[in-house]
């Protein structure tokens, strides 16, 4: 105990334990300090975005064009607030451009399919990596994970290969078949699937239940948070598919709506932000519908299963 | 009577087997995936040593040709430049963070799904703030223009290559702390306490018993990194449409220009190629995170 004795050590234990405080007030203030900035970070872009669609169409025009399209001269400028805020952008871009529209159709007749057999396909296959036992289990899960890490590079060409045999390129099949398939939501959910305890499964077969009957009434409603997440972060990764609509579709008509921006035309610059909005949209409504399960679903995936 | 000596077996009791049920289950999805990856894919392999046109074989010419064609070391050397960048910088930063979120943002409040945010907003929104920003014109130019400095055309300098690892780091950081913090969540609360008891310094602790069980948990975040670092080919086309600068010609620039000429040779040779890398430092990193303690 550094309390009695001479008076220049208690000083210093004193000045030590002084520094100690000081230092992790600092310590807290900075780590308080990240946590500011990163917030900010991330919320800015999404005010930006917000409040720079009710910027009207002649407005947000003259801001971006320098930025936007080839011809315009001069630099871009930003206004923090709109002077005018307006909802015409929203209107117009809604109501009087077909090329948004049909394009914001075409992401919607392609994400929706995609989820709706992810979810049917991936959960059977994550049923049955989760419990049961069977010949090639390891290998089989093995694969699948091999083909989730596979980059597009390297996927696209046997896509390719098959769709083109099937003369389904240039259609929206191309998109929705391969992606139905993908391996990822199965290796999410196989963990959920797996974390059921097996009490309740047994007592499903007690009761007489067939395999497929306590996969319905039991595996499914208690897996939902695994499920929920895994169909969420795929709803986020085919709602801005770039790569394969480049690829598989020809007709600029049946692109995704994740494609308008770099297709936009000189007249439409100025709902450039609007439309920005309009695509942001159903991601945050849908982030935000799937907010407690995605964190849980994202954290499981760190646990190798 | 002499009794015969049972030879005493010593195995697992023998389930069931549960092939037929499995099975059953695996079949929707196993299908197509055979499909629509492996079938094809053993073609893929098959035309790699085919002349497409001819039919005749060609042996490894096709590979050979790749791997001396300069477009495509170019995209090679900037995938690896790109993944061997981003990937600690993510992992470093978003480790930092989560110490600072575990630590100050309590899981109930549901504060940190925030940090998942980025993930949501779709690049094709975003392009248009990174455009107004780092383009030629953009904002960043003009700031510096009006203190005097040169602007510059960002987009097509080397500058591009970092403006992209910014923006990887910045659509990631949140999603890999998610993952940063179930990895540790998962290390029990007793061993810390156990180290307490014994006296063990802060940085003891995390060497000793930190790091070595997060190591299931940073192979799967690295896996999952790098299957991201591909994806920022989207961020590419979106802002650098399809004439990237050099500094940011990754693979997927080199598959769309082989893709519109239509050459399967070395499509398919490009497309083995990467699987077998990709593949290779896969499953390292899974054997790296195998997990002992089962």
């Amino acid at each position: 105990m550094k309390a009695f004795g001479n008076t220049k050590a208690k000083k210093k234990w004193r000045k030590r334990k002084y520094n100690r405080g000081v230092m992790r007030r600092i310590s807290v203030l900075i780590q308080k300090l990240m946590l500011f900035f990163s917030v900010i970070m991330i919320l800015v872009p999404i005010f930006m975005l917000l409040t720079g669609s009710l910027l009207g169409k002649h407005e947000a025009e003259s801001l971006l064009s320098p930025v936007l399209s080839k011809k315009a001269t001069g630099f871009a400028q930003w206004q923090l607030f709109p002077l005018y805020p307006t909802m015409a952008g929203y209107v117009e871009l809604l109501l009087d451009t077909p090329e948004f529209f049909i394009m914001f159709f075409n992401s919607v007749k392609e994400v929706f399919p995609i989820v709706g057999f992810q979810f049917l396909i991936a959960t059977t296959s994550a049923w049955a990596f989760a419990r049961f036992q069977f010949h090639g289990k390891r290998i089989l899960f093995g694969l699948y994970l091999l083909l989730m890490i596979l980059p597009f590079q390297v996927t696209m060409v046997p896509n390719y290969l098959v769709l083109d045999k099937l003369k389904l390129m240039n259609t929206q099949w191309s998109l929705i078949l391969p992606a139905i398939f993908s391996t990822f939501p199965v290796f999410l959910m196989t963990r959920f699937f797996k974390a059921i305890p097996q009490t309740l499964i047994d007592a499903g077969r007690i009761d007489g239940a067939g395999e497929w009957r306590i996969f319905f009434f039991i595996g499914i409603p208690l897996g939902m948070p695994g499920i929920s997440s895994a169909l969420l972060l795929s709803f986020f990764e085919y709602w801005n598919m770039i790569e394969q609509p480049l690829v598989f579709l020809k007709d600029v008509s049946k692109y995704p709506v994740s494609l308008y921006l770099p297709n936009i035309t000189t007249e439409q610059i100025g709902l450039s932000l609007s439309a920005s909005v309009l695509i942001m949209a159903p991601s945050i409504f849908a982030f935000f519908w799937g907010q407690e399960y995605l964190e849980q679903g994202v954290g499981d995936s760190a646990m190798k299963g | 009577m002499e009794w015969k000596r049972k030879k005493v077996v010593y195995h697992k009791k023998k389930r069931k087997s549960e092939d037929f049920v499995a099975w059953q289950f695996l079949l929707p999805g196993f299908s197509g995936v055979c499909i629509f990856v492996l079938v094809p894919f053993a073609d893929t392999i098959r035309r790699s040593f085919i002349n497409n046109v001819t039919g005749k074989w060609i042996g490894f010419t096709s590979y050979q040709l790749i791997l001396s064609n300069q477009m495509f070391l170019l995209a090679t050397k900037n995938t690896v430049r790109f993944f061997v960048i981003s990937l600690p910088i993510l992992m470093v930063l978003s480790f930092l963070l989560t110490i600072v979120v575990k630590k100050n943002l309590p899981k109930e409040s549901g504060i940190r799904s925030i940090f998942l945010l980025p993930m949501a907003i779709p690049p094709a929104s975003m392009v248009l703030l990174w455009k107004l920003f780092f383009h030629e014109h953009g904002l960043l130019n003009k700031i510096i223009m009006e203190h005097g400095g040169r602007a510059m055309d960002y987009m097509n300098m080397d500058w591009a290559f970092w403006i992209f690892v910014g923006i990887y780091v910045f659509k990631n950081t949140g999603y890999t702390m998610i993952l940063w913090i179930a990895g540790l969540s998962s290390i029990s609360e007793q061993l810390y306490e156990a180290a307490k008891v014994d006296g063990a310094s802060k940085s003891r602790v995390f060497f000793s018993i930190t790091l070595p069980l997060l190591r299931p948990s940073i192979s799967m975040i690295f896996i999952l990194s790098m299957v991201n670092t591909f994806k920022v080919s989207r961020e590419v086309y979106l802002i650098a449409e399809n004439y990237p600068h050099d500094s940011i010609y990754f693979l997927q620039s080199i598959f769309n220009t082989w893709f519109l000429k239509l050459d399967m040779e070395k499509m398919c040779s490009g497309a083995v190629l990467i699987a077998f890398v990709v593949s290779m430092i896969g499953a390292f990193f899974l054997w790296i995170g195998r997990d002992e303690r089962k």
